[in-house]
């Protein structure tokens, strides 16, 4: 009755799924431009091909999406656990500000400087996040109200500290000092911004998929994600496994955090969160948590953000456009019911070819 | 007789890609009891929830009347005056026994209803079938037997003319049992129509009148029950003779394994559950725990592997107190446990069958050097597993969800058997599975006992408890009530008139289950 076609069919469903949520979403949004531009073509061209216009412009792509793969793997590690943790957006701003801040305080030789840098980002992220799987674990406090509180605590401290102690007065905006050229990542593809933190990324990615594939912890951590009395009655202890699922997750925001501050700026400046935590959310869900996922959900998100920016400055139509296009493949995505008639349809087939 | 309700080619594919039916066909007359037999699996479940209107059909016509119907929710099903009463009761605890029978058609006007009518009623409808329940009673103070009536009698007041009974006496004792049949007659009497779906035969002979035998999804024929004997019903029901009896040699006693002594356990509320309860358990032995569910067992169960601790009393695993070992460390010592939910605690049900078989050997160091895993292993010692076990799939990666109970069981069970361990608590370990694999997990365990196991085997199912144990304990309101040294040597009534706390051995007896 189940062969090993049945396990193919599952994946290619959701490609299929996944691709018609795109076309419904890019739909709707040819629908909008052309009911509020008044030059729907140029708006559209920019959008879906301003990307690769120049090989600058693609590069700012892959450098976004650099930025929300890590996100997206932090978060995709946590969720794993079923643990809603919005820890990773406060752990991207203040780990950017530790960062930041580390290599001003302490000057190190070049490479060791960023390596130190990035560390102390992962450990301020891993902090961050745990702390709301530690106070659920201690009184019961769901962890998605706390890690949404903490993020503001968290954002508030780092800037208190890097605004008042390492405020450059000479700076004509609000910022820290000139982060030191050693710590600072190297630029790896002329002509753009792509900086050595790709580098680093391929080997969290990797390291991300042998940790949840390979090792007994990513065992334990996804056993006790699906199901919690069964990790419970084969003598998984959850709460230790909770914990550090977390911590891994919280570092690797941080990670992502520092990266983006050596790679991309000359000083820590952020004044909002940046968003990148609930970015990492977005693709996290696209990738269905799977880490060999996240850097194809992370393009595709980075190439629409570009597009939509190209867009906007070169015509009417605004950049939160993209918000809609966004916005309809996330609903699509998560909706269980969406195409399941088409694929009972499917399926029906599927098994009477085989009986 | 007319026919009341016809089924013709019901084919049903879940999302998942199960094929629960494949052209069933079934037809049942007015006014008789019409048994639905067939093992787990064999899509007696699915084939009434398309009746009630919970599952829709693939293709095929359901005819009720005589007139072509569409069923598409229980509230159509009710309308067209079919009930259901389900193998887990559908009841409001906190409710009265009246509250109850109306829910979803007060009587009364507006949205205040009237509790003199509402009372007037259920009295009634109790009187006119000749049931005796009180309807000021609450549901949490009835016993299960009761509760199965309240559960008929709502399906009465809306108007039932044809009443689904899944699985009426899996849960009762013998006297209930007789009870219950009485009352089935007496609607049949009235003209009221039964489906009756059972796994006992022996009731099916002794109440319904017609049967309908299904397998692998489809019906494969209706008989008169009384040209037909049990072992031709059986024979239909797996496609081929079964060998019924399992062989047993005496058992070899040995030292004692697990010593439970004066164990209490209290629920939420500080009610206790379990109160002071002492036995112990030999290795080389089958130590039966029979009682109607909710009588403490499970609580026992979950103070012996760690996952809910008692609140006094001892515990000894090999002579050491296990009060403050982890659920992994009691693991570690060589206890192995079938849990009595294997959707909820037996497995991941998204993993696949490794994933599952390997839950508990991961740490260990043929598994894993550190913190990685040794993939080959992992994946020929699944392989073998499966095989030894005779899991039915095209391999380890396959998720548990695509398996049939049965199967799903049997992973659970090569987990636990192939761990090493000298102890095993088996809790229903085949509950709701069919009667093949059921008999290959009984004949596995007599095959650990002979090995020096010490097993406990925890059921509900009697002929289980009978066929499969040595000794055997009754537990009632959350005490041992009766210890029979010799299982064999005990029959069903008995054993029902313990479990319903009508007799009671003198606690010099029950002590008797100490080492």
């Amino acid at each position: 009755m189940i062969n090993k076609k049945k396990l193919s069919f599952d994946t290619k469903f959701e490609l299929m799924r996944f691709t018609v949520a795109i076309l419904i979403a890019i739909g709707l949004s040819f629908v909008t431009i052309l009911i509020v531009s008044h030059e729907p073509l140029l708006a559209l061209r920019k959008l879906f091909l301003g990307p690769v216009e120049s090989f600058r412009r693609f590069g700012n792509v892959v450098e976004l999406a650099i930025t929300l793969s890590f996100a997206g793997l932090a978060v995709a590690i946590m969720f794993s656990a079923n643990q809603f943790n919005m820890g990773a957006e406060g752990a991207f701003f203040a780990s950017a500000g530790v960062a930041a801040m580390f290599s001003l305080a302490l000057p190190l030789p070049p490479v060791l400087a960023p390596l130190f840098a990035i560390i102390v980002g992962g450990i301020t992220g891993a902090i961050i996040c745990v702390i709301p799987a530690w106070i659920k674990m201690k009184w019961g406090a769901s962890e998605l109200v706390s890690s949404l509180m903490l993020n503001y605590v968290f954002y508030y401290l780092t800037k208190y500290f890097a605004f008042t102690k390492f405020k450059d007065p000479n700076c004509g905006f609000v910022g820290t000092f000139k982060i030191p050229e050693a710590a600072k990542l190297a630029k790896i593809v002329p002509h753009t911004r792509i900086h050595a933190g790709l580098i680093i990324l391929v080997f969290v990615v990797i390291a991300t998929i042998f940790f949840m594939k390979k090792t007994r912890w990513g065992y334990n951590l996804i056993q006790t994600g699906q199901n919690p009395h069964f990790a419970k009655y084969v003598g998984i202890n959850t709460g230790i496994v909770i914990a550090y699922s977390q911590i891994v997750g919280g570092f690797v925001a941080g990670m992502g955090g520092a990266v983006e501050v050596l790679g991309m700026y000359n000083r820590f400046q952020w004044k909002e969160l940046p968003g990148y935590g609930f970015d990492g959310i977005v693709v996290a869900i696209m990738a269905k948590n799977k880490p060999q996922y996240v850097p194809l959900a992370a393009f595709f998100l980075a190439y629409l953000r570009i597009g939509a920016d190209k867009m906007a400055t070169a015509t009417d139509v605004t950049s939160e456009m993209i918000s809609i296009i966004q916005g309809v493949i996330i609903m699509l995505v998560a909706a269980q019911a969406f195409l399941s008639h088409r694929r009972q349809k499917m399926l029906v087939k599927e098994v009477s070819k085989n009986v | 007789m007319d026919e009341i309700l016809r089924l013709e080619n019901i084919t049903k594919i879940y999302p998942n890609g199960v094929t629960a039916n494949k052209d069933a066909n079934l037809s049942v007359r007015k006014g008789e009891i019409h048994a639905l037999v067939g093992e787990n699996g064999a899509g007696k479940s699915t084939l009434m929830k398309i009746i009630f209107g919970m599952e829709q059909p693939t293709e095929g016509n359901i005819i009720y009347n005589g007139k072509q119907t569409q069923i598409k929710s229980p509230l159509d099903a009710i309308a067209c005056g079919i009930g259901m009463v389900h193998q887990h009761f559908m009841l409001v605890e906190s409710m009265t026994v009246a509250e109850n029978i109306v829910l979803g058609a007060e009587p009364g006007k507006g949205p205040i209803p009237n509790n003199r009518a509402m009372i007037e009623q259920t009295k009634e409808i109790i009187e006119k079938y000749n049931f005796v329940i009180n309807p000021k009673e609450k549901i949490s103070d009835l016993p299960i037997g009761t509760r199965q009536k309240v559960e008929i009698l709502k399906a009465l007041y809306k108007g039932a003319q044809v009443l689904i009974l899944d699985e009426p006496t899996a849960v009762l004792t013998p006297q209930e049992t007789t009870e219950l049949f009485r009352e089935l007659r007496g609607l049949r009497d009235m003209g009221h129509t039964i489906i009756f779906i059972s796994h006992k035969l022996n009731e099916i002979k002794e109440i319904c009148d017609r049967i309908t035998i299904m397998r692998n999804g489809t019906t494969v024929g209706v008989h008169d029950v009384g040209s037909v004997s049990q072992q031709e019903i059986s024979n239909l029901m797996v496609g081929k003779d079964i060998d019924w009896n399992i062989e047993k040699n005496p058992p070899k006693r040995g030292e004692v394994i697990l010593d439970v002594k004066n164990v209490s356990v209290l629920d939420e509320a500080q009610r206790s559950i379990l109160k002071e309860v002492s036995f112990s358990l030999h290795a080389g032995t089958i130590l039966g725990i029979v009682g109607v569910e909710g009588n403490g067992q499970s609580e026992l169960v979950e103070a012996i592997t760690g996952l809910h601790k008692a609140d006094a009393g001892s515990i000894k695993f090999h002579g050491n107190d296990i009060a403050d070992s982890s659920i992994k460390q009691i693991r570690e010592m060589g206890l192995a446990h079938i849990p009595q939910d294997r959707m909820l605690r037996g497995a991941v049900v998204n993993g696949s069958i490794e994933d599952n078989m390997i839950a508990t050997f991961i740490d260990k160091e043929e598994f894993s050097s550190g913190p990685v895993l040794k993939t080959k292993k992992i994946r020929s010692w699944s392989e073998k597993l499966i095989k030894d076990f005779m899991v039915k799939t095209d391999g380890p990666e396959v998720p548990v969800k695509m398996l049939s109970g049965g199967n799903i069981q049997k992973v659970i069970v090569a987990r636990e058997f192939s761990s090493n361990a000298d102890c095993i608590i088996a809790d229903q370990p085949t509950r709701g599975i069919d009667v093949g694999a059921a008999k290959f997990i009984h004949r596995k365990l007599i095959e650990m006992r002979d090995n020096g196991v010490a097993i406990m085997l925890i059921s509900a199912d009697l002929s289980e408890i009978m066929d499969v144990s040595d000794s055997l304990l009754v537990m009632y309101g959350g005490r041992f009530v009766a210890y029979f040294p010799d299982a064999s040597k005990v029959s069903e009534e008995e054993l029902g008139q313990y479990m319903l706390g009508v007799k009671q051995q003198t606690s010099e007896e029950v002590k008797g289950c100490i080492a």
